[in-house]
């Protein structure tokens, strides 16, 4: 705990060295409340198209049955095994200036989107999923030949048992986006107030020397993924309240 | 019919979701790589990206081991023992996943740096951590710390302690119970851990990138000379060394599609 604690011990405690009104300074300078912006912005609308398209996936993957499934199930997790420089690397030379198919959204925010949905994508599909498994498939054709549609069956009777599980994959994956950097450092240029994100402008800020404003918009991104593992701990309590 | 065409549907969307976001991509680097082999070959042979795999190599060989047995026994305190402050070490133990790598490195920066808490006391002792060799291991331990620990902890619950209790009954001792006992019960999901921890060690960058300097011949590591090689201008560079690092998280990948089965079974 020491080894996790001390170093964001001495983080907390470079940031608010010179004072809570300079680091009330870093934080709030424009180009650091851009970057946040961004950050957020972009984490939150890539959390929510993981939300829907990974829950489709972890769909297809329980209950369809095509060639090639097991394959298609290991490659999910290409993102957790593949390093995020070279995960940026490869967007880029599908979807930058040298782009086979005619699509080069290099430099531009559409980019860091495209990095954060490569990143983030094992997440909800590996929570929704075992869930899925251990919903029985009677339950959804009891509903079905009781009469209720497609849609209905999906509302009333998986999405309330899966719920849960996407949410904390949301989560978690929204952590993974606000913290995110190799992926972005190549694909989006790190323009100040267009492409830049919050772990981009601190990583900017260390090289030019000013450590104190580094670590007073770390802070910021520390607070901000503790909030989340907590959500992701009440999510768990909450999915867990039957059990206990 | 309807059924059957929203099937359909569903599958096209996944399918092609995961052709656009991660299969398209790796494809094209592939292939560019391959289309002029003799070139890669190059750049994967010049002394420095050798000495990068080196030293990525060398702190993923000190990582791992650190980390498997650091998350075997956090994950036995966690599920087998009552203290207090175990909430707290629950929390604190899955807080790499969810920090930004570069956060990670600043704090060790400020921890270990000239001006830092520990920077003063290594400086007159002529310990040399930032910008070397230590720094760099202990920012790659930092960001793989959860994942022997969050495989072991709900493997280690659902096994449950009957086993253990029996063998101490019968006379063993701590020592014996946990090798004879525990281990070979939560043997796969150690395993999976340890996959996991590699791909992870040998993947990272963001942490590496504050604490190392980037000194080239140095404290360059592969992911490193990937981002140096792609903005020194040479692309065939940075895809032969991203080759070599996406051939072995494919290899990652084969291991865990193997192993996964036998930890459900077990």
């Amino acid at each position: 705990m020491a080894f996790v604690g001390l170093p964001l011990a001495a983080l907390m405690w470079e940031a608010t060295s010179e004072g809570t009104q300079s680091f009330w300074d870093a934080v709030s300078s424009p180009e650091a409340v851009a970057a946040l912006k961004l950050t957020l912005a972009a984490s939150l609308g890539v959390s929510l198209l993981n939300a829907v398209l990974g829950t489709i996936t972890a769909w297809v993957l329980i209950r369809d049955e095509f060639r090639g499934k097991v394959i298609v199930n290991a490659i999910i997790d290409l993102p957790f095994a593949l390093p995020t420089i070279v995960a940026g690397l490869t967007l880029l030379a599908l979807y930058g200036p040298t782009s086979p198919v005619g699509i080069d959204v290099a430099f531009s925010r559409t980019a860091i989107v495209l990095a954060l949905m490569f990143v983030t994508l094992p997440f909800v599909v590996r929570t929704v999923q075992p869930v899925l498994q251990e919903l029985d498939l009677e339950v959804e054709e009891a509903a079905h030949s009781l009469g209720a549609s497609q849609t209905r069956t999906f509302v009333r009777v998986i999405l309330p048992n899966i719920l849960p599980g996407i949410l904390s994959g949301v989560a978690l994956a929204f952590a993974k986006a606000v913290g995110e950097f190799g992926s972005l450092v190549i694909i989006t240029g790190n323009i100040p107030f267009q492409t830049e994100v919050s772990s981009v402008h601190i990583f900017g800020r260390i090289e030019s020397g000013d450590s104190a404003g580094a670590a007073a918009v770390a802070t910021v991104l520390l607070g901000i993924s503790f909030l989340t593992l907590l959500s992701i701990g009440a999510i768990r309590h909450y999915a867990t309240r039957h059990d206990r | 019919m309807r059924r059957l065409l929203s099937r359909l549907g569903l599958r096209t969307i996944a399918l092609g979701y995961l052709a656009v976001i991660l299969v398209g991509p790796l494809a094209i680097v592939f292939w560019r790589t391959f289309q002029d082999a003799s070139a890669a070959w190059d750049a994967l042979t010049t002394p420095e990206t050798i000495h990068a795999f080196k030293l990525t190599l060398i702190i993923t060989a000190i990582a791992v081991p650190v980390n498997t047995v650091f998350g075997i026994v956090c994950a036995l305190a966690i599920v087998r023992k009552r203290f207090w402050g175990k909430g707290l070490l629950n929390a604190f133990i899955d807080l790499p996943l969810a920090l930004s790598p570069v956060v990670v490195g600043l704090s060790l920066f400020l921890l270990y740096g000239e001006n830092g808490w520990f920077g003063g006391w290594l400086n007159e002792h002529g310990i040399q951590v930032l910008f070397a060799l230590p720094s760099m291991v202990i920012a790659t331990i930092f960001v793989s710390l959860p994942f022997v620990a969050r495989e072991v902890v709900p493997t280690l619950r659902e096994v449950g302690d009957e086993q253990e209790q029996a063998a101490f009954t019968l006379g063993a001792s701590g020592w014996q119970t946990f090798w004879k006992v525990t281990l070979p019960s939560i043997r796969w999901a150690v395993i999976y851990g340890v996959i996991l921890t590699t791909a992870r060690c040998l993947g990272e960058y963001g942490a590496v990138a504050v604490v190392s300097g980037r000194l080239q011949g140095q404290t360059e590591t592969a992911t490193l000379r990937v981002q140096e090689r792609w903005e020194a201008f040479d692309v065939a560079g940075a895809y032969a060394i991203s080759i070599v690092l996406a051939m072995i998280a494919i290899l990652v990948l084969v291991a865990m599609t193997a192993i996964r089965p036998k930890e459900e079974r077990a």
